[in-house]
């Protein structure tokens, strides 16, 4: 019969709805409340130090807003006005500098679009399939556009010949709160591409990402993005402070461990369907999407298998790749109503190719945690329910 | 190029901020500390998220133990076993820790701590003293046991494959995230019930908010500015505590209705021996004792498991009071 909501008049038609000062800086639609950051409880000691995750899987496009980009401090997020903020540049510089908030804004600026991947993301999905929902599984990642100076702009008015030959030379970058968490980068990487950032998304950092200044570090793992940066040190060694020793280092099945892996690896996972994305519209066209990313130079194919990996079909990329960005892609496919063993596969433009699970494992052994960027398996049942699984 | 931005950052300014340790020890004060005075030190300090040896409590970080393990399924990663350079330990410890109490330490607190997390590895005897003087004479044993990022030679040399048909014959289900069951419940649903429910039902709201109405007479009307104060204060609790909506037990008991209620009474907290006994006596949490205790909470009560230095001016002391009034009554 005919759609009562096309035949009679309803309320939104009728009524008036919200004036225009209602919420001065917007907030999603009450109907979205769902599209929130979680947090996995079991995970960490306490909610202060601790992580959640960017719901991707309710996402589309490719940039994340701040307000549902996923959340790692290790001594809560602080709050610190531009007024208090100051940078300092010392170690082997032509000469030690004190910047203030407003002395940054009066260094040329550059905007980049960078994905930020914690190096643990995936790392629950190790040992084996655990948490159903791509924002659990693959959730520590966001992709904004970010505004700031240039890393390099900064030494260099601090000055270099003091350090003399840089390819040994490093910066140690440190945050202002509690956890000082301190990272160690090589002076070419620092010099590159890394940017002192105060825009998110065109907007001032958010709290919890680091307001007012934090650190970019294209491609690398986002401990090293340090929030709150207050330091940038030149050094001729790494600090190999806590979290380039007892974190974020990988060990290996004969026990040894390795560190400074900074690059992230390509990796994609599909966000729809998958298991808080069921297909809830039966057999016919279904597009299938995903994210994919590299952090060693730019996305130029996606892969996509229905069954389990036995034959591939390459999926469309809704943009070209772009350098240390995330990517869309898109299958626009049809569902037959049976059952699937959906996977992504993602390759980049130095040739990689994102391994299975079994090809990490037959090199790292059982014990790595971070730095997993293997295929992920969603198996979709007749009903178009979706589950995390791993198949042989 | 120059854009002339920026001072020139002055050498008590450097002095300050530029605390980090280098492995070879660069960076490190003079002072000094045993592992005798460590075990104090870190009793009162680390033990209540880091055990009282140095084993680890609840998710906290264990310090000690898993010699030999590394190569094992799942690996026990701790200083002695795991961390390559004791430089670490000294910095980590002087700059992050106690966890919501950081920078409070003073140099020979550190050595001491130091010395006894390396006692409770067997690493040393419990006369042992560490100095600056003595640091670099103490190896870690896991010190040569990292390599350099060697994915170059042994990945990507090898994931560079895309086969698109015919890849594999069969394709079997060997592990389902279902059987495991620890994803976390979708609260995002429940809030929306509650809210649907808050809406269509307006009287069971004039109910809810009639009740605290009827406690209120004894109350006597807050100071909102000496609430915000004490919710600044607050921040030095927050590691351990929570209060207010959806307040639970952490490290420390939950805060809801803490003033004026009886000692030792929140729901499912393990509290220590002298606060179960201040329990059984029936004693409340006036805002008197309550004052008290956070002035100097084991000076207050010997032997209670709340490692925290205390709250000096008492204006912090009233503002807290106030603020818990707020939130929690």
């Amino acid at each position: 019969g005919p759609d009562p909501l096309i035949t009679e008049k309803q309320p939104w038609a009728q009524e008036l709805g919200a004036g225009v000062d209602e919420t001065p800086y917007g907030l999603p639609i009450k109907y979205e409340s769902d599209v929130v950051r979680r947090n996995v409880e079991w995970l960490t000691a306490d909610p202060i130090s601790s992580i959640n995750f960017t719901p991707i899987h309710a996402l589309d496009g490719t940039i994340t807003p701040q307000g549902c980009a996923f959340e790692r401090h290790h001594s809560g997020a602080i709050e610190l006005r531009k007024e208090d903020y100051r940078l300092m540049i010392n170690g082997l510089v032509d000469k030690p500098l004190i910047f203030t908030y407003d002395d940054l804004e009066r260094f040329p600026r550059e905007n980049h679009v960078y994905f930020c991947e914690c190096a643990a993301n995936t790392g629950m999905e190790w040992a084996g399939a655990q948490l159903n929902g791509a924002q659990f599984t693959h959730g520590m990642v966001h992709n904004m556009e970010y505004t700031g100076v240039t890393l390099r702009t900064l030494l260099e008015e601090a000055g270099l010949d003091t350090a003399g030959d840089l390819k040994d030379k490093w910066v140690y970058v440190e945050g202002a709160d509690a956890s000082s968490n301190g990272r160690s980068i090589p002076m070419e990487k620092a010099l590159d591409d890394c940017l002192v950032a105060f825009k998110a998304n065109g907007e001032a950092l958010r709290m919890e990402h680091g307001y007012p200044v934090r650190l970019v570090v294209p491609g690398w793992e986002g401990n090293m993005w340090v929030k709150w940066l207050r330091r940038i040190e030149v050094t001729d060694h790494a600090v190999e402070s806590r979290e380039e020793t007892s974190k974020y280092t990988d060990t290996l099945e004969d026990g040894t461990s390795r560190k400074w892996t900074w690059a992230m690896d390509a990796k994609s996972v599909i966000t729809s369907p998958s298991p808080q994305m069921p297909i809830k519209h039966g057999k016919g066209p279904l597009v299938i999407t995903g994210l994919a990313w590299t952090g060693r130079g730019a996305i130029t194919r996606v892969d996509v298998s229905k069954d389990g990996g036995k034959t591939w079909e390459t999926a469309r990329l809704a943009k070209p790749g772009e350098k240390m960005a995330l990517t869309r892609f898109y299958l626009d496919t049809t569902w037959d109503g049976e059952e699937m063993l959906l996977q992504s596969r993602a390759m980049d433009d130095t040739g990689y190719v994102q391994p299975t699970k079994a090809q990490l494992r037959e090199v790292r052994g059982e014990n790595s945690i971070y730095h997993n960027n293997c295929i992920q398996t969603w198996w979709v049942n007749k009903d178009g329910e979706a589950e995390n699984v791993e198949v042989s | 190029e120059k854009f002339g931005l920026g001072r020139e950052a002055l050498p008590e300014e450097i002095a300050a901020w530029n605390v980090d340790i280098a492995p070879d020890g660069t960076g490190l004060p003079a002072g000094s500390g045993d592992a005798f005075t460590g075990e104090e030190v870190f009793a009162e300090a680390c033990a209540i998220c880091h055990g009282d040896f140095a084993e680890g409590r609840d998710n906290w970080p264990k310090l000690a133990g898993g010699e030999g393990t590394l190569a094992d399924k799942d690996p026990l990663k701790t200083v002695g076993s795991y961390w390559p350079y004791l430089s670490t330990v000294w910095d980590y410890v002087n700059r992050s820790m106690p966890f919501g109490n950081a920078q409070s330490l003073t140099a020979d607190e550190v050595y001491a701590i130091t010395a006894y997390i390396l006692y409770s590895n067997d690493l040393v005897d419990d006369d042992f003293v560490l100095s600056n003087e003595n640091f670099m004479d103490v190896e870690l044993p896991n010190a040569e046991g990292f390599i350099i990022d060697d994915r170059a030679e042994t990945e990507y040399p090898i994931f560079n494959v895309a086969c698109m048909s015919d890849c594999k014959e069969s394709v079997e289900i060997t592990m389902r995230a279902a059987v495991l069951d620890v994803t976390p419940e979708d609260e995002g649903t429940e809030a929306e019930e509650v809210a649907q429910t808050e809406t269509e039902a307006p009287a069971a709201e004039e109910v809810a908010a009639a009740e605290p109405a009827e406690e209120a007479p004894a109350m006597a009307a807050l100071d909102m500015e000496l609430v915000a104060a004490g919710e600044k204060v607050f921040k030095k609790c927050k590691s351990c505590h929570t209060v207010g909506e959806g307040a639970k037990n952490k490290t420390g008991p939950g805060l809801n209705m803490i003033v004026g209620a009886p000692v030792g009474a929140v729901d499912g907290f393990k509290y220590s021996k002298p606060m179960k006994a201040a329990a059984e006596a029936g004693q409340t949490w006036t805002e008197e004792e309550l004052a008290a205790f956070f002035a100097a909470p084991r000076k207050y009560m010997k032997g209670t498991k709340m490692s925290f230095n205390g709250l000096k001016k008492e204006a912090d002391i009233a503002a807290v009071i106030e603020f818990l009034k707020n939130n929690g009554n």
